[in-house]
C-alpha cells in the first residue's frame, strides 16, 4: 500500500515510534499494537464516554471515604426522607436518615466487587470448558456440552435464587450464584470459535511442529477466543449488575445496612409514591453504569474482534 | 535410496454412506534430493496425499515410508523433524496474533533448540527477510512475505523433506517467481527433497524432475518433466490437461 | 462509437495516514469489444470495475471527469437511477459464484426474479426465458438446474449460472472480475468460450479483469495493464508479448514456461518511476 504519511521526515517522536511498521523488539511490537488499538478505540466517541464513566466509577470507589460527605451508615432519624437538594444532603436521605449520595458512593465499591468477581469466574470457566470441548471433540465434547445445556435450561434468576437459598444470603454467594448461571453462554461462544480455529492452517502448521493439545489450546486458541469473550463479558456486565441488584432487591444478595444499589432500591420501594428519589437515585446509578459497560463493549468489539482486524 | 515411498495409499473421509474416497491406491517413490510434482484439478486428491503423509488426514490405509521407516498411525517428533509442510494460503497459515518472532521462536523451541535468538535471525536471513520483519504481525506483511515466514517455519527444524501444497497459487506472478527461486535455492543449499502439489503445469515443470498426474483420487500417470515438455503424455487425461494448460 | 467512456477516474480512500489513491487518473473507452484489465493484487483493477458501477463502499470516494454510458454520465445519476443501471445496462460477474447467489433460494427462482425485475412479465414467460438463458450458457438439463440450490452446483456450473443471470436483462456491458480464477483450467476454457460467444452474438462490450496475462492475451481484443492505480500500458491483446513497458515485460518473463526451461526465474525489479508516471490513456 502506498499511503502518504502525514508526518514527513518521520522525526523520532513517541507517536512515530509507536506507529512504526518495523518494531525493533518484542516489547516495542506489543506497545505498538496496543497503541494502534487505542487509536481506533479513541475514534469511537460513545465508547470513550463509556470508558470515562467507568474510570470515574473506579476512582469514586477507590476514594470513597474522601469523597463521601457523610458516613453511609450513620443514621439520623430526625432527618429522614429529606428531598433532593436539602442542605448537606444533595440527593436527600433515606428512611433512616442516611445520606443517599454517600451510600451510592460507597455502593460503587460493592458493584465493582461483584463485577470484578463475576468477570473473573464466569468467562474463565466458560473459556476452559468451551475450548477443551471444541478442541477435543467426540465424547468429551458431548459430555461437556450436555452439562452446559443443562445449565442453560435453568432460568437465570431462579437458579441463582436456589443457590443463594441453599448457601445463604450474602454478596459472595450472590456472586457465586450469578457466575454459575453466567458461564454457559461463554462456553458456547468459546466452543464455536474453537471449532472454526481448530481446522485452520495455522493450527495444522503448529501441530506439524509437534505441539501438543495443551499448548495449542493455551497458546493458539485462547488468544483468539479471549477478545470475543471480553467483548461479550462487557456487554453482559449490565445484566450481571442488574442480576446482583435483583438479588439485593429480593433481599438475597447484599444484606442491610450494606449500601448495595439493588438493596437500596428495595428499601426505597416502600416510599416510592411520596419519596420517589430514595429508590430512583440508586436506579439511575445502576442505569448509568450498565449503559457505560454496553458502550465500552461496543467500542471494544470494533477494536478486538479478530474477524475485522488483522486482514 | 528412496526418501519417501508411498504404496497403495487410500485416504477417505466419513463413514458408511457418507464415505468419500479422496485417494485410491496411490503409489510413488521419491528418491533423496528429488523434486516430485503432484498435479491435477481441484478435488483430485493431490493435497490429501500430503495431509495423509503428515498425519493431518487420519483415516488412511496403505504404506508410507520416510527414509526407510514405515509410518504408523501416530507421528512422533522425529517425523516432524524430518518432514515439514508449506501450506497453500499464506493468509491462513500464520496465527493472526503471533508475531514473526513468536512463530519462529515457538517452532524452534518445539524442536528443542537452545540458541533460539540466533536461529530466528538466521532463518529470516535464509528466506530473504531482513531483521526488520522479525517483530511484525502477519497483517503487516504482504502475501509473499508471509509465505517466506511460512517457509522459514518449515525449515526451522532442519527437515529433509518439504511438502509444498500449492505454495504460490495465492500469490501474484512476480511474487511467485521470487518464492519459486527461493525454494530452488533452498533445495540446492540444504539438499532437500520436495513433493510439490500444484494445479499449474508450468510451475511443476519448472520446479520438479518427475511428476504424477492425478484424477479422481487416482494417479493416472507418472512421467518425467522432459516428457511433459515434449508433450509425450500417454494417458488421455494428462494429454487433455496439457492441452488446457498450454492453450494449444 | 463507444459504449462506455471513462475519463480521469480516481478512487480515493481516506485513512489515518492520509488519503490512499487506489485508482489514479484512469481513462479508457469501451466499444463492442473485449477489453482486458490486467495487474497484480493492489493494482486497482477491481476497483476500476467497481467504480464504474459506483459500487465503492464509503468511506471510499469515486471521482472522474465523466463516466459516460451512451450519452448519460453515471456520476450525475442519483443512487436510485444507478440501481436501474446496475444489472440492467451493465452487469457484473464476480470471482466466486458461491457468494453471489442466494444460498436459500432455488436457482430457477433467482433467475425468474432477475428477469421479472428487468421486464414486466408473467411467471410463465419469465420461466421460459430463464431456461433459455441456462441453455445459452451450455447447461445441459436446465429444468433440473432450475430446481437446484446453489450449493448443489460445482464451481464451473455456478459461474455459468451467474453469467446466465447477468445476461437475462440483456445488458450493454458485462464487467467480469476474475470470473474464472476459482475454476480448474478445463472448466475455465469452457466458461470463457461461453462468454466469448455471448459477447460476439449479442454485440456487448466486455471488461475482463484478471491477473492472468496469458489468459487475457488469448481471450481479449485490447488490454490495459495497471500498476499501482495507473494504466502503464495499452496494447492489442495478440501483441501483448511484444509489450514495451518494463513492468509488462517483467511480468511476462517472471512466468515459468514449459517450453523454455530455465534454472532461475527472472524476478521483477520494480521502478518507483512506474507508479509516478501519468496514466496512459486507454481511448480507442
Amino acid at each position: 500500500m502506498t499511503a502518504t504519511p502525514d508526518t514527513p521526515g518521520g522525526a523520532p517522536t513517541l507517536r512515530s515510534w509507536l506507529l512504526t511498521e518495523t518494531p525493533t523488539s518484542r516489547r516495542h511490537a506489543r506497545y505498538s499494537s496496543f497503541y494502534k488499538g487505542w487509536l481506533s478505540f479513541r475514534s469511537n466517541t460513545m465508547a470513550m464516554i463509556g470508558l470515562g464513566i467507568l474510570v470515574a466509577l473506579v476512582a469514586i470507589a477507590i476514594f470513597a471515604p474522601l469523597i463521601a460527605p457523610h458516613d453511609p451508615y450513620a443514621q439520623d432519624l430526625g432527618n429522614r426522607l429529606q428531598p433532593l437538594g436539602t442542605d448537606g444532603h444533595v440527593l436527600g436521605t433515606d428512611s433512616l436518615g442516611r445520606d443517599i449520595l454517600s451510600r451510592l458512593i460507597f455502593g460503587s465499591r460493592i458493584t465493582l466487587y461483584i463485577v470484578a468477581l463475576v468477570a473473573l469466574i464466569a468467562p474463565i470457566a466458560g473459556l476452559l470448558v468451551g475450548t477443551v470441548s471444541g478442541y477435543a471433540g467426540g465424547f468429551v465434547d458431548s459430555v461437556l456440552m450436555r452439562i452446559t445445556d443443562i445449565f442453560l435450561a435453568f432460568p437465570r434468576l431462579v437458579l441463582a435464587l436456589a443457590f443463594v437459598a441453599a448457601l445463604g444470603a450474602g454478596i459472595e454467594n450472590a456472586v457465586l450464584a450469578i457466575s454459575l448461571t453466567a458461564w454457559p453462554p461463554y462456553a458456547r461462544i468459546a466452543r464455536a470459535e474453537t471449532l472454526t480455529i481448530r481446522g485452520s492452517d495455522f493450527i495444522s502448521a503448529v501441530r506439524l511442529q509437534g505441539a501438543g493439545p495443551l499448548r495449542i489450546i493455551m497458546r493458539h486458541i485462547w488468544p483468539l477466543c479471549v477478545s470475543s469473550l471480553i467483548v461479550r463479558v462487557t456487554l453482559d456486565m449490565a445484566g450481571i449488575i442488574l442480576a446482583a441488584a435483583g438479588l439485593g432487591f429480593l433481599g438475597l444478595g447484599a444484606q442491610p445496612p450494606s449500601p448495595e444499589w439493588g438493596a437500596m432500591i428495595s428499601e426505597g420501594r416502600r416510599f416510592i409514591l411520596d419519596h420517589w428519589w430514595v429508590a430512583t437515585m440508586p436506579g439511575l446509578a445502576i442505569f448509568t453504569v450498565s449503559l457505560a459497560f454496553n458502550l465500552l463493549g461496543d467500542g471494544l468489539r470494533d477494536v478486538l474482534d479478530p474477524k475485522d482486524s488483522g486482514s | 535410496m528412496s526418501m519417501l515411498s508411498v504404496s497403495d495409499l487410500n485416504v477417505w473421509f466419513g463413514t458408511g454412506r457418507d464415505r468419500v474416497d479422496a485417494v485410491r491406491d496411490a503409489t510413488f517413490d521419491v528418491p533423496a534430493g528429488e523434486s516430485f510434482g503432484l498435479v491435477g484439478e481441484s478435488g483430485s486428491g493431490k493435497s490429501t496425499i500430503l495431509r495423509a503423509i503428515t498425519g493431518l488426514a487420519p483415516t488412511w490405509s496403505g504404506r508410507i515410508e520416510v527414509n526407510g521407516m514405515t509410518l504408523g498411525p501416530r507421528r512422533d517428533r522425529a517425523f516432524y523433524k524430518t518432514v515439514q509442510m508449506v501450506f497453500q494460503d499464506p493468509y491462513a497459515s500464520l496465527h493472526p496474533r503471533h508475531s514473526v518472532d513468536a512463530v519462529l521462536g515457538e517452532t524452534l523451541h518445539l524442536h528443542g533448540f537452545k540458541d533460539i535468538d540466533a536461529r530466528v535471525v538466521k532463518l529470516l536471513d535464509d528466506v530473504g527477510l531482513g531483521g526488520q520483519f522479525r517483530f511484525r504481525y502477519p497483517h503487516q506483511l504482504s502475501g509473499g512475505q508471509r509465505q517466506r515466514v511460512a517457509i522459514a517455519r518449515a525449515l526451522a527444524g532442519e527437515p529433509e523433506i518439504l511438502l509444498l501444497d500449492e505454495p504460490t497459487s495465492a500469490l501474484d506472478v512476480s511474487v511467485q517467481a521470487e518464492i519459486l527461486n527461493l525454494l530452488t535455492d533452498l533445495r540446492a543449499e540444504r539438499s532437500l527433497t520436495y513433493v510439490m502439489v500444484s494445479h499449474d503445469l508450468a510451475v511443476v515443470g519448472h520446479m520438479c524432475g518427475r511428476l504424477a498426474v492425478m484424477k479422481d483420487g487416482r494417479i493416472v500417470e507418472i512421467m518425467d518433466v522432459q516428457a511433459l515438455r515434449d508433450r509425450q503424455a500417454t494417458h488421455p487425461y494428462s494429454q487433455e490437461l496439457l492441452r488446457n494448460s498450454i492453450g494449444a | 462509437m463507444s459504449l462506455l467512456d471513462v475519463e480521469n477516474l480516481w478512487v480515493k480512500f481516506p485513512t489515518r495516514q492520509g488519503v490512499f489513491d487506489a485508482v489514479r487518473g484512469v481513462s479508457f473507452t469501451l466499444g463492442k469489444e473485449r477489453l482486458g484489465i490486467v495487474g497484480e493484487s493492489g493494482s486497482g483493477k477491481s476497483m476500476t470495475g467497481r467504480a464504474i458501477l459506483r459500487l465503492i463502499r464509503p468511506p471510499g470516494i469515486v471521482q472522474a471527469d465523466h463516466i459516460k454510458l451512451g450519452g448519460d454520465d453515471l456520476l450525475q445519476k442519483s443512487e436510485k437511477d444507478m440501481r436501474a443501471v446496475r444489472g440492467q445496462r451493465i452487469s457484473m460477474v464476480m470471482q466466486d459464484p458461491k457468494f453471489s447467489l442466494n444460498p436459500v433460494m432455488r436457482i430457477g427462482d433467482q433467475l425468474i426474479e432477475a428477469y421479472r425485475l428487468a421486464n414486466k412479465s408473467d411467471r410463465k414467460g419469465a420461466k421460459s426465458t430463464a431456461i433459455e438463458a441456462l441453455e445459452a450458457v451450455s447447461i445441459r438439463d436446465p429444468e433440473r438446474v432450475m430446481r437446484a440450490y446453489p450449493h448443489e452446483m460445482s464451481g464451473g456450473m455456478g459461474q455459468r449460472i451467474m453469467i446466465a443471470m447477468m445476461l437475462i436483462p440483456d445488458p450493454e456491458i458485462l464487467i467480469a472480475d476474475e470470473p474464472t480464477s476459482a475454476l480448474d483450467v478445463s472448466v475455465q476454457r469452457q466458461v470463457l468460450s461461453i462468454m466469448d460467444k455471448l459477447v460476439t452474438d449479442r454485440g456487448m462490450g466486455l471488461i475482463f479483469i484478471s491477473h492472468d496475462l496469458n489468459l487475457v492475451a488469448d481471450f481479449c481484443d485490447r488490454v490495459l495493464i495497471m500498476y499501482s492505480g495507473r494504466v502503464v500500458e495499452v496494447c492489442q491483446a495478440d501483441r501483448l508479448h511484444e509489450a514495451t513497458h518494463p513492468y509488462t515485460r517483467g511480468l511476462l518473463k517472471s512466468l515459468p514456461r514449459l517450453d523454455q526451461p530455465q534454472g532461475k526465474l527472472q524476478v521483477l525489479k520494480r521502478d518507483p518511476a512506474w507508479a509516478d508516471a501519468p496514466s496512459v490513456s486507454g481511448r480507442a
